[in-house]
C-alpha cells in the first residue's frame, strides 16, 4: 500500500503535448478514477505511473520514493490492461503466477498465492485453461488475478471493462468495487465511461487536453462542476445548457431568449462580478412535472410542449424547447403520454448551475 | 396417410466438390508429381533404360548403384554433410539475428521509417552483382572454401527475408503483452524471451524453413566461393555433366537424396508453417 504523488508532470509525444503539468496526490488506499474523453491524456498519465512511458518533465513518487528512473518491474505496481494482455501460450494458472515466477518466488508459495487469488475471484475451476478457452469475463478475472496475486503497492486499471458487454460490465464493476473494499490498496482506474467513474471512485479526476479540469468526490463534481465541460461530461443524459441573460436588479434573475424570466434563489451565484451572458445548466433530473402542490422556494414553473419522448421503463425522457434550445427532462413514466402534449414543469433552480457564456466557468 | 418423409441424403465431401475442381486438382497433382516420379524411377533404373523407347515406367530390376556412386564416387555424401552444416548454421543465425532485428524494428522503430525497407532492398541486388566483391574479400580474409565463409554469406543473404517475416509478425503482436510482462517483473530482455519469442514461434519456424530451403538449394554462391572443402550438395550436380555424357542415374539419385531433408522439415513444421505465413499479416 502506498500513496502516489504526481508533480508537475509533462509528457510529449513528438510535437504532441499529451500531459500538461499534472499535479495529483492520491492518498494510500484511495480508489481514484481518471476520466475524460478520448485523447485527454488519462491513459498516458497511468502509463507514466506504471513506467511504460518515460516522462518528459516532472516527478512521480510512489510510497514516498521518486520512481522517475525506475523500471516498471521495480515500481511494485500491477496493471490490468484494456485487452487483458493475457499470455496466450500460458494457462490461467501460469498467467496469474507469471509475475511471481519472474521474481523467483518459491513454487510452493506461488501455488498458494495463485490459489488464494483464484478463490477470491471465483476462477478456481478455470486455472488449467488457456486464455482462448475463457470467456471475456473470465479473462478479465484472470487478468485481475494476475494483478492481485503480487500484492503490489498500487493497482493500475486501464479501461479494463471496455471490451465487455453491458451486463458483464456491470457485474465486473461490482467485483472491482468489492475487491477494493477487501484488499484496501491504492487503485488508479482509467475510463472514459462517466458511470463507471461515478460508481467506482472515491475520487474522480476529470481530464481534458492533458490537464485536470476538476478533481474531487464524485458527488462534488456532479453537483458543483467548476465549468461547463465537467458539468456536461458527468451525468446521463447530460446537463441541459440554456443560453440566457443574467439580470441583477431586484435579486438575480435569468431571462431566457423566449422571454421567460426565472428568479434565482438568493446566494445562488458565488460571485458578484457575473457577466450578463450566461448559460443556465439544468440536469434532466432537476426538471419535473408540476403537480397541484404549492411552489417551493428555489423553483420555477414553466409550461412546455413535448417534442420527443424516450420511455425507459421507470422513467421517461421528454424533450421540449426552452430558451430556444432542446431541453431534456427526466420525468416519471406516466407524467406524459404523447408528443405534442403541453405540460407544466418545475425547474429546480436551487440545483441549477450557472456558467459564464464566454469562459464557460461556473459562477 | 402419412406424408412421405424425405430423408436428407448424406453425401461424402468428395461428391460435394464440383467435378471441374477435382479435374483441375488431378491435372495439377500430375503436373507436379510426374517429374518427381520420373527422377525417382531414373535413380533406380539401369543405365540402358534411361532413354529407352518406349519409356521404362518402372524398371524390372531396380538398382541402388546410382545412389552409392553419387554419394561416394562423386563425393555427394561430403556435399550433403557440408550442406547440412552450412544450412543449419546459417538458418540458426539468420533466424536469431532476424528475430532480434525484427523485434527492434517493430517495437522501437529502430532506424525510423527507412531501415526496415533498406533491409529488404538488399534482396533487390542480383547475386551476380555482389559475388565478385565477396569472392575477393573472402580471398583476402581467408574465408574462401570454408564452412564459416559459407555460413556467413548465407546468413547475410537470407537475413532480409527472416527480418521481414518476423517484422510482420511482431508488428501484429499486441504491445500490451510485453508491457504486462514488464510490469509483472520482467526486464525488456526477459519479456522478449518469455513472452514475445514463444508467441512468435510459428513465425520463426516459417522463417527457418524458408531460410533452410534457400540455403539448401543455393548454387551460385556455393559455386564461386567453394572448391574442395566446403562444397555443398547443389555444386556436386555439375560433376554429372561431363564429356562422357550426362550421368542421369547419379544425378537423379542425388536429387532424391537432396529432397529428403526438405521434405522431412516440411512435414515436421507444416502446421506452424501455414500459421506463420498468415498470422503476421493479420492485425488483431
Amino acid at each position: 500500500m502506498a500513496e502516489v504523488r504526481v508533480t508537475d508532470l509533462h509528457k510529449h509525444f513528438g510535437a504532441v503535448h499529451a500531459v500538461r503539468g499534472i499535479n495529483l496526490d492520491i492518498p494510500d488506499g484511495e480508489f481514484t478514477v481518471l476520466v475524460g474523453p478520448s485523447g485527454c491524456g488519462k491513459s498516458t498519465l497511468l502509463r507514466t505511473i506504471a513506467g511504460l512511458e518515460e516522462i518528459t518533465e516532472g516527478e512521480i513518487a510512489i510510497g514516498g520514493d521518486v520512481v522517475n528512473d525506475m523500471r516498471p518491474r521495480d515500481r511494485d505496481v500491477a496493471m490490468v490492461f484494456q485487452d487483458y494482455a493475457l499470455y496466450p501460450h500460458m494457462t490461467a494458472r501460469a498467467n496469474i503466477g507469471f509475475g511471481l515466477r519472474a521474481r523467483k518466488m518459491p513454487q510452493a508459495e506461488i501455488d498458494q498465492r495463485v490459489g488464494r487469488a483464484a478463490a477470491m475471484l471465483g476462477i478456481n475451476g478455470l486455472l488449467d485453461r488457456y486464455p482462448r478457452q475463457l470467456s471475456g469475463g473470465q479473462r478479465q478475472r484472470v487478468a485481475i488475478g494476475r494483478a492481485i496475486v503480487r500484492n503490489p503497492k498500487v493497482f493500475l486499471f486501464d479501461e479494463p471493462l471496455s471490451n465487455l458487454d453491458a451486463q458483464l460490465r456491470d457485474e465486473m464493476r461490482g467485483e472491482i468495487k468489492r475487491l477494493h473494499q477487501e484488499i484496501d490498496t491504492t487503485m488508479i482506474y482509467v475510463t472514459h465511461d462517466q458511470i463507471e467513474a461515478m460508481t467506482l471512485a472515491d475520487r474522480i479526476v476529470l481530464m481534458r487536453d492533458g490537464v485536470i479540469e476538476q478533481q474531487g468526490a464524485p458527488l462534488d463534481l456532479f453537483e458543483r462542476p467548476v465549468n461547463r465541460f465537467v458539468a456536461g461530461f458527468l451525468g446521463s443524459p447530460k446537463m441541459n445548457f440554456i443560453p440566457a441573460k443574467l439580470m441583477r436588479e431586484d435579486g438575480d434573475r435569468i431571462i431566457l431568449s423566449d422571454g421567460i424570466s426565472l428568479a434565482l434563489p438568493r446566494g445562488r451565484l458565488s460571485t458578484n462580478a457575473a457577466p450578463t451572458d450566461v448559460l443556465l445548466g439544468l440536469r434532466p433530473e432537476h426538471i419535473s412535472r408540476a403537480g397541484g402542490e404549492p411552489m417551493v422556494a428555489g423553483t420555477a414553473r414553466v409550461d412546455a410542449t413535448v417534442d420527443l419522448l424516450q420511455p425507459t421503463g421507470s422513467r421517461t425522457f421528454a424533450t421540449f424547447s426552452l430558451g430556444g434550445v432542446p431541453v431534456i427532462a427526466e420525468l416519471q413514466a406516466h407524467d406524459v403520454s404523447r408528443v405534442g402534449e403541453k405540460i407544466p414543469l418545475v425547474l429546480n433552480l436551487d440545483r441549477a448551475s450557472i456558467f459564464a457564456a464566454d469562459s464557460e466557468k461556473a459562477l | 396417410m402419412t406424408p412421405a418423409v424425405k430423408r436428407p441424403v448424406r453425401r461424402s465431401r468428395l461428391s460435394r466438390t464440383p467435378i471441374w475442381r477435382i479435374l483441375f486438382l488431378t491435372v495439377f497433382i500430375i503436373f507436379v508429381l510426374a517429374p518427381l516420379y520420373w527422377v525417382f524411377v531414373t535413380s533406380i533404373k539401369p543405365s540402358d533404360d534411361y532413354l529407352a523407347i518406349p519409356p521404362v515406367w518402372y524398371p524390372d530390376q531396380p538398382t541402388i548403384i546410382h545412389y552409392t556412386a553419387a554419394l561416394f564416387d562423386y563425393r555427394g555424401l561430403n556435399g550433403l554433410i557440408n550442406s547440412l552444416i552450412i544450412s543449419v548454421a546459417a538458418t540458426f543465425l539468420s533466424c536469431l539475428f532476424g528475430t532480434l532485428m525484427a523485434y527492434s524494428l517493430a517495437r522501437f522503430n529502430t532506424g525510423g521509417q527507412h531501415l526496415s525497407f533498406w533491409v529488404l532492398s538488399q534482396r533487390f541486388l542480383p547475386p551476380i552483382a555482389i559475388v565478385l566483391p565477396i569472392f575477393l574479400n573472402y580471398r583476402a580474409l581467408g574465408l574462401n572454401d570454408t564452412h564459416i565463409g559459407m555460413i556467413l554469406a548465407y546468413t547475410v543473404f537470407t537475413l532480409p527475408v527472416s527480418v521481414w517475416m518476423m517484422f510482420a509478425y511482431f508488428r501484429g503482436m499486441p504491445r500490451s503483452l510485453e508491457e504486462a510482462a514488464l510490469v509483472d517483473g520482467c526486464t525488456r530482455w526477459t519479456s522478449f524471451w518469455r513472452v514475445a519469442v514463444p508467441l512468435a514461434a510459428p513465425g520463426i519456424v516459417a522463417a527457418a524453413v524458408f531460410t533452410f530451403i534457400a540455403c539448401w538449394t543455393e548454387f551460385f554462391f556455393a559455386l564461386v566461393l567453394t572448391s574442395r572443402n566446403a562444397y555443398t550438395l547443389p555444386t556436386v550436380f555439375r560433376a554429372f555433366l561431363s564429356f562422357q555424357g550426362a550421368q542421369y542415374g547419379e544425378a537423379s539419385a542425388l536429387a532424391i537424396v537432396s529432397l529428403v531433408p526438405s521434405i522431412v522439415l516440411g512435414v515436421l513444421v507444416q502446421k506452424h508453417l501455414v500459421r506463420g505465413l498468415t498470422l503476421g499479416a493479420i492485425r488483431g
